[in-house]
């Protein structure tokens, strides 16, 4: 055999296939079928990790997804998986992992000195220790994360793929231990489309390695024909290696498939991992229960660990981790494993913790010649890198003092078994209500959610035959109320267990040679080196509260999420507060149930498909043309197109001279454009925007503001009449979306008769908007139509052909200048583009982007919507008031506006700014203060919303909101920068250039 | 994660749906002649209740149709949807 360990014959290895691994760098081999934990125990390796506060040496503590001190860094590079549970690691050929949390190896582990020093680092030291002085945190964290911390995240982008699948079916079974096979194939049977998940890669649970019986057949056979039933069936998905990992209202059953974890070559074709998304109308939990540790001193060496996770390594894995045994309960379930064990060749002795034992149970010690110490603890054990023997003393009746002489045994295994904690994470999930049980000293479900059962030892229900009763009963119902009615026989007619959990005696705390409080490491939560003595200390400190004790000590915070201590960690609040347990109440249990990788969170919606990106007609051009983009909402916009050697700054400059000068252009498709038909469509404009549109004449363009509500400015665009019912309205780029179900939520909720249609058309048009001097010539000479001032004046709008293509052609202007914009069908938009690109080359046609857009609309004053204004803004404190009907009776946000605070004196509204010394451009955002001090605080009285150079003037120019702006033209502020300087600037109107508008008119 | 029925699409997952609040609040019908106090309740006061509560709900990814939902604040049981205009249901346990 090559493994020290491993039995000769048993379990469901696969002697045949022989796997070879590293841990630690360390060579070692297992075979076909076994975890990472159990090739490990195989190998008589038992120190796995170090603990995260004291770096205490850790073994495995169980064989499953509970497994808090197994915690290893599997593989390298940009792969490598931090925390990964050795017990849930499926052994693959080239497979290396190694120890976390140590430096420089997991037998030498610096960080170990904290173990010395426990009695100074109890519970909440962190927080009473570091908190003063304020500025010394820096300086304490850099130690404590390099102290603290468990694996390593990967530094490079991960490789692997990862899918998502929606999923509907009438019923999802989660766990397929005997009970939720049982259900599901029930439920299929009476022809219901049933999932059925489950962690593991064999189907089966825990039964697969106790000796019980169904229908008179061996549980691993019963199973076998079970699995092999339900595959075959149509109506059926079964899925392995699949964590259902959160619950949700309504259902919503979230689950982590593992597709190419186990493999050994992971550039398989497959997705790493699969995360299904599913709704089903009726959900059975069949998660089993978790054994639970027992609360006695130093019980977290390497090689203690569950008895029931024992019995697996034994059964499933032929792997007997220990030959001298020792097994400390509190039931007589565990004694089912000494026998197990004992089959194998290991000599057992038991320590119960109970005063008194069943004739049935001395009877099988007595058959299995198996030693016991009754009314016994184990009080003490020792063993550096792993445990060497144990201390077992009498216990008195009360078990609160001890009775004769401490005995010391050696034992190179010790198990513990405290009883079973039903796995109810899920089922709390869910919003299942939970109730303790005295019986079994656990919480278990009792008010359900809608649609929902829960089955098994999961429901608290350890009786096999029972509980598969049960599991029937609830496969059927759940069919049934989904509508599928065929009759199923009951096919459960007989199991049972040869021991089966009835009860446990749960003690706290185990008494240890040390007081408990004092210095003791009876430890509750082992992954964070949560001890007896913690839960104390929060009590004794007011944390009283079931969730106060929780972030207080941290128990059940770390990656297994309490899932062996939280059931502890309440016994013992019980116990000090002298209350019950189900008072104590238990904290919120959260998704994920087991770790979940982002990646398979994300799915495919990373790099490019992290969000959708609009593109242009014309975005082809833009990228050979050298443009730089800007995102605008999701659209990619041109920011400007720098020739060669050319800076930002010299980019810019050279636009807007050209565009000044001669002819430039923009690609203005993205601006959002909504058409607006119907009989009640002009009056519905006179609600929306705050002037008036009953008397816009057809083909007349108006620039109109919108209000919300509260009278703040929230768009602003040009509405053009095409028809006696038809209107096209322009919005900003960000706001479409936003425009266009303000749109609605008005017609559909407030002026449901009103009879106006509202269609999103902004993809349907490519705009291109030329403007300068020579524009009109530009466009004279692809156009046969007349677009003469007299035929097409300022804010008109013509349908003509440009270019053999038909157009909307707006005489409308953000520039300032001579203008037009140009809409064709966005499936001619390049045709017409390049068209208009090749005619104005000998008029210097220049195309210029967002940012000398934005020079050029400044030097004209004409605000951007969320540049220049916030949210906060009225029309008024725009200088704006020409915008706003005097006459008409309503429109949205015009109550608003008497209302006293919009109404006040003293509110910030918008000047335009000339900086003093003619050269500084003040950064966006700057604050304009009343008096310059030599630092902050200084009392703001504005801030800067739009600066810029003006190539046209020379000089730069600024926008503002200034308090009381509109009083005070000439007036000189003072605009401190984050350098120290202060500039000054004095207060002008808001237009800067062609203030009569002749250019754009003409 | 809610299934919500829209009343012209029938049920869909919640991730198609956006929420905007509390339904049932009309706008003044004449806002000139609605006082600040009046006027502010509609602008900022919602009733939030523990219960039963009447909200707008649109189909986003759907039909794009506005429409009420009758839910449980507690539970976030979904007790009907009705269409804009429709009166606000009489509640079991309002
Ligand atoms: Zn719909």
């Amino acid at each position: 055999m090559i493994n020290r360990n491993r039995l000769f014959s048993g379990g469901l290895i696969d002697r045949n296939i022989l796997i070879k691994f590293k841990f630690n760098g360390k060579p070692l081999q297992g075979y076909q079928g076994d975890t990472l934990a159990s090739a490990l125990l195989a190998n008589d390796i038992h120190l796995v990790g170090r603990s995260f506060k004291y770096h205490r040496p850790r073994g495995i503590l169980t064989s499953g997804s509970e497994e808090p001190n197994a915690l290893v860094q599997l593989g390298k590079g940009a792969e490598t998986e931090p925390n990964a549970r050795a017990t849930e690691i499926e052994l693959y050929d080239g497979l290396e992992a190694s120890s976390q949390n140590c430096w420089p190896s997991v037998n030498h582990d610096i960080g170990a000195l904290n173990n010395l020093f426990s009695r100074i680092l109890p519970a909440g030291f962190y927080y009473k220790t570091f908190m003063w002085p304020p500025s010394m945190w820096m300086f304490y964290e850099y130690f404590i994360r390099r102290a603290a911390g468990l694996g390593e995240a990967p530094k490079e982008k991960n490789p692997s793929r990862y899918e998502q699948k929606f999923f509907y079916c009438d019923v999802t079974v989660v766990g397929a231990g005997v009970n939720g096979l049982t259900a599901a194939l029930t439920a299929a049977r009476a022809g219901a489309s049933v999932l059925l998940v489950d962690e593991k890669p064999e189907l089966g649970g825990y039964l697969l390695n106790a000796k019980s019986r169904i229908n008179n057949l061996d549980t691993k056979k019963w199973i076998k024909d079970t699995v092999k039933e339900l595959m075959a069936l149509e109506n059926v998905t079964v899925l392995n290696r699949t964590a259902a990992t959160g619950y949700y209202d309504y259902n919503y059953v979230t689950a982590l498939q593992k597709i190419t974890n186990h493999l050994p070559n992971s550039l398989s074709k497959q997705p790493r991992e699969r995360f299904w998304r599913i709704r089903s109308k009726e959900v059975i939990l069949a998660q089993g229960a978790f054994e639970r540790p027992l609360v006695f001193s130093g019980n977290d060496r390497p090689g203690i660990m569950m008895a029931s996770s024992a019995q697996t390594y034994v059964n499933q894995y032929g792997v007997l981790p220990g030959n001298a045994v020792t097994l400390f309960t509190n039931n007589d379930h565990a004694y089912s494993v000494a026998v197990d064990l004992i089959s194998k060749g290991a000599k057992v002795i038991i320590v119960d913790i109970r005063s008194n034992i069943s004739e049935k149970i001395r009877k099988l010690c007595e058959q299995n010649k198996i030693e016991t110490y009754i009314s016994h603890a184990v009080i003490k054990t020792d063993g550096s890198k792993k445990i060497s023997s144990i201390t077992v003393q009498e216990l008195s009746e009360d078990k609160q003092s001890f009775v004769g002489e401490a005995v010391t045994i050696g034992t190179d295994l010790l198990l513990m078994s405290g009883g079973w904690n039903p796995a109810v994470q899920l089922f709390s999930q869910s919003r299942g209500k939970l109730k303790y049980d005295d019986q079994i000293s656990s919480f278990i479900p009792d008010v359900l959610v809608d649609n929902q059962a829960v089955i098994g030892s999961n429901n608290g229900d350890f009786n096999l035959k029972q509980s598969l009763m049960s599991s029937y009963e609830a496969g059927l119902g759940a069919a049934h109320r989904t509508g599928n009615k065929q009759e199923v026989e009951n096919f459960i007619n007989d199991a049972n267990e040869p021991i089966e959990f009835i009860t446990a005696e749960v003690v706290p705390y185990v008494l240890g040679s040390k007081p408990v409080t004092h210095g003791s490491k009876h430890f509750i939560d082992f992954q964070n080196d949560v001890t007896a003595a913690d839960i104390f200390l929060a009590q004794r400190e007011g944390y009283v509260s079931v969730e106060h004790t929780k972030r207080y000590t941290t128990t059940g915070m770390a990656t297994d999420q309490g899932k062996t201590s939280n059931v502890n960690a309440l016994a013992l609040m019980s116990h000090i507060q002298q209350k019950p347990v189900g008072d104590v109440g238990h904290t919120t249990f959260r998704p994920p149930y087991v770790p979940q990788t982002f990646g398979a969170i994300a799915g495919r919606n990373v790099d490019q498909y992290f969000d959708p990106q609009r593109l242009t007609a014309i975005h082809e051009w833009h990228i050979d043309n050298g443009a730089v983009f800007e995102d605008v909402g999701q659209w990619k916009r041109p920011y400007f197109y720098p020739k060669k050697v050319e800076t930002m700054t010299e980019a810019v400059n050279r636009e807007c001279i050209a565009a000044r000068a001669s002819v430039g252009i923009l690609d203005a498709s993205t601006l959002g454009k909504i058409d607006i038909q119907g009989p009640d469509a002009a009056k519905f404009l006179n609600l929306i925007y705050t002037n008036a549109w009953s008397k816009l004449e057809i083909g007349a363009c108006r620039y109109g503001l919108m209000c919300n509500e509260h009278g703040m400015v929230f768009d602003d665009g040009v509405t053009t009449r095409l028809g006696e019912n038809h209107y096209h309205m322009t919005t900003t780029t960000g706001g479409a979306a936003r425009v266009m179900s303000w749109l609605e939520e008005f017609l559909q909720t407030e002026w449901l008769d009103m009879k106006v249609y509202c269609t999103s058309v902004t993809e349907q048009w490519t705009v291109l908007s030329i403007c300068g001097p020579n524009s009109r010539k530009l466009l004279a000479s692809l156009t046969e139509d007349d677009i003469s001032n007299e035929e097409l004046p300022y804010m008109r709008m013509k349908e003509a052909k440009v270019c053999g293509v038909d157009a909307r052609i707006f005489r409308i202007s953000f520039t300032g200048e001579l203008s037009f914009e140009i809409n064709v069908s966005a499936r001619y938009g390049r045709y017409v583009w390049d068209k208009v690109i090749e005619a104005g080359k000998k008029f210097n046609i220049t195309p210029y982007g967002t940012e000398t857009m934005h020079v050029l609309r400044a030097e004209k004053g004409f605000i951007i919507v969320g540049q220049d204004t916030d949210g906060s803004a009225t029309p008024s404190d725009l200088n704006m008031d020409w915008i706003v009907s005097k006459k008409k009776e309503d429109f949205l946000g015009k109550r608003s506006f008497l209302r006293p605070d919009t109404a006040k004196n003293g509110r910030k509204q918008l000047v335009g700014l000339l900086i003093n010394d003619k050269k500084t451009v003040v950064p966006e955002g700057s604050h304009i203060v009343e008096e310059v001090s030599k630092q902050p605080p200084m009392k703001m009285e504005g801030h800067i919303t739009s600066s810029y150079f003006s190539p046209t003037l020379g000089h730069p120019i600024a926008m503002a909101m200034l308090k009381n702006g509109k009083a005070r033209n000439g007036d000189l502020v003072k605009i401190p920068l984050m350098n120290g300087k202060v500039v000054e600037a004095t207060v002008t109107e808001n237009v800067f250039y062609d203030k009569a508008g002749a250019r754009q008119n003409d | 994660m809610f299934v919500i029925k829209c009343p012209y699409c029938g049920e869909r997952d919640q991730t198609e749906f956006s929420c905007h609040g509390e339904s049932h609040i009309a706008r003044p019908e004449n806002p000139n002649e609605v006082g600040d106090v009046e006027w502010g309740k509609y602008l900022f006061f919602r009733s939030n209740p523990k219960g039963m509560h009447y909200e707008r709900w649109t189909h986003d990814h759907g039909c794009r149709r506005w429409f009420n939902v009758q839910r449980h604040t507690v539970t976030d049981k979904i007790m009907q949807t009705y269409k804009m205009g429709q009166p606000k249901p009489k509640g079991i346990n309002d």
